[in-house]
């Protein structure tokens, strides 16, 4: 996983580790990645925001984001990665959806309901809402590590919708994607239905929210 | 009847203002809190003395039976009570995520393959 993202993408790779119990974090710097440990478990959005924060510490000016159960393709990153070159877009998102990526029927209803709200707010198609495969340059960068949302999910409906109050130019490519390594997928513990209406939530507290100027 | 009931709540007032107190002295409660509920135990020992204030009180508001209004100033203080500590939970939780990530990035462990560039790039 990691040695793959090192080798296609010629980049350095960073794993965030979100406490993690077993040898994860050895097996990562063994195949070539600076690990990042979190003393306790944050969560995706505090594991991203943790990444970003590195990225730009160290000065780097794009960020790519997968997941590490495996599910994102590296050879599919640099995909991204020319997306956001070619189409000078801040923001692009790798979409499940064109690889007949499965879903359950109630979360692809949830999923097609989150597509729709936020693709308006956007006003650029995004089917994928809540994928964890990005590419991010440096305005989505500034942007991120000055503000990026916690909560399970959220992170990246929320982060869309920063991105776009931001201006920043978000699209999304289609990517092949496998079915996970390991883990268990974290969404099926809880009803779609649960989390639909927690995120349209967060989309209406959102647009009350008061804007933060750009620094 | 009523003399007797007033003294057991005199006494649970005089005991939880002790506790409070004892709190304060060996530092586990921060003076905000303990000014607080030295507040409420302070108007708690009014109302046991002076039945009559809470009459007065419950009249001016048209409640009739006194004590609903002794009930109704106790949830409404409760709740902003709770309300209050969600608050504070919120922002600690915040911040201890904000230490957690820092200690996160001071701890940067390098690759221990040798064939390693220099780090970083993507996140989990």
């Amino acid at each position: 996983m990691v040695e793959g993202a090192r080798l296609v993408l010629g980049a350095p790779v960073v794993v965030v580790d979100d406490g993690s119990t077993d040898a994860t974090s050895d097996l990562a710097r063994a195949a070539g990645a600076t690990v990042l440990p979190l003393p306790f478990n944050l969560g995706v959005g505090g594991a991203i925001r943790t990444g970003i924060h590195y990225a730009v510490d160290n000065g780097y000016r794009y960020v790519l984001q997968l997941d590490g159960d495996g599910q994102h393709e590296p050879t599919e990153a640099k995909r991204l990665l020319e997306a956001l070159d070619h189409d000078q877009a801040d923001l692009v998102i790798g979409s499940r959806f064109a690889s007949g990526y499965e879903v359950s029927r109630h979360r692809r209803a949830a999923m097609r309901v989150l597509s729709w709200v936020v693709s308006r707010r956007l006003r650029t198609r995004v089917t994928d809402t809540t994928s964890g495969f990005r590419a991010m340059g440096p305005r989505a960068l500034e942007l991120f590590a000055r503000e990026y949302p916690l909560d399970y999910l959220s992170d990246t409906v929320e982060a869309l919708l920063l991105a776009a109050d931001a201006g920043l130019r978000v699209i999304e490519v289609d990517v092949v994607m496998h079915t996970r390594q390991g883990g268990r997928p974290s969404a099926n513990r809880m009803s779609s239905a649960f989390h639909l209406s927690r995120l349209l939530l967060v989309i209406v507290l959102h647009s009350l929210r008061r804007r933060t100027p750009p620094a | 009847m009523e003399g007797r009931l007033q003294l057991v709540i005199a006494t649970l007032t005089v005991i939880s203002l002790a506790f409070v107190l004892e709190l304060v002295r060996r530092r586990q409660l921060r003076e905000k809190y303990a000014l607080l509920w030295l507040a409420v135990g302070a108007v708690a020992v009014v109302l046991v003395a002076a039945r009559p204030v809470l009459d007065r009180v419950s009249l001016f508001l048209g409640i009739t039976y006194g004590p609903t209004t002794l009930f109704l100033f106790a949830i409404l203080f409760l709740m902003a009570m709770v309300g209050h500590l969600s608050w504070e939970v919120s922002r600690l939780e915040g911040e201890s995520r904000h230490l957690a990530e820092e200690i996160a990035l001071l701890k940067a462990r390098p690759p221990t393959n040798a064939l390693a560039e220099e780090p970083a790039g993507s996140t989990d």
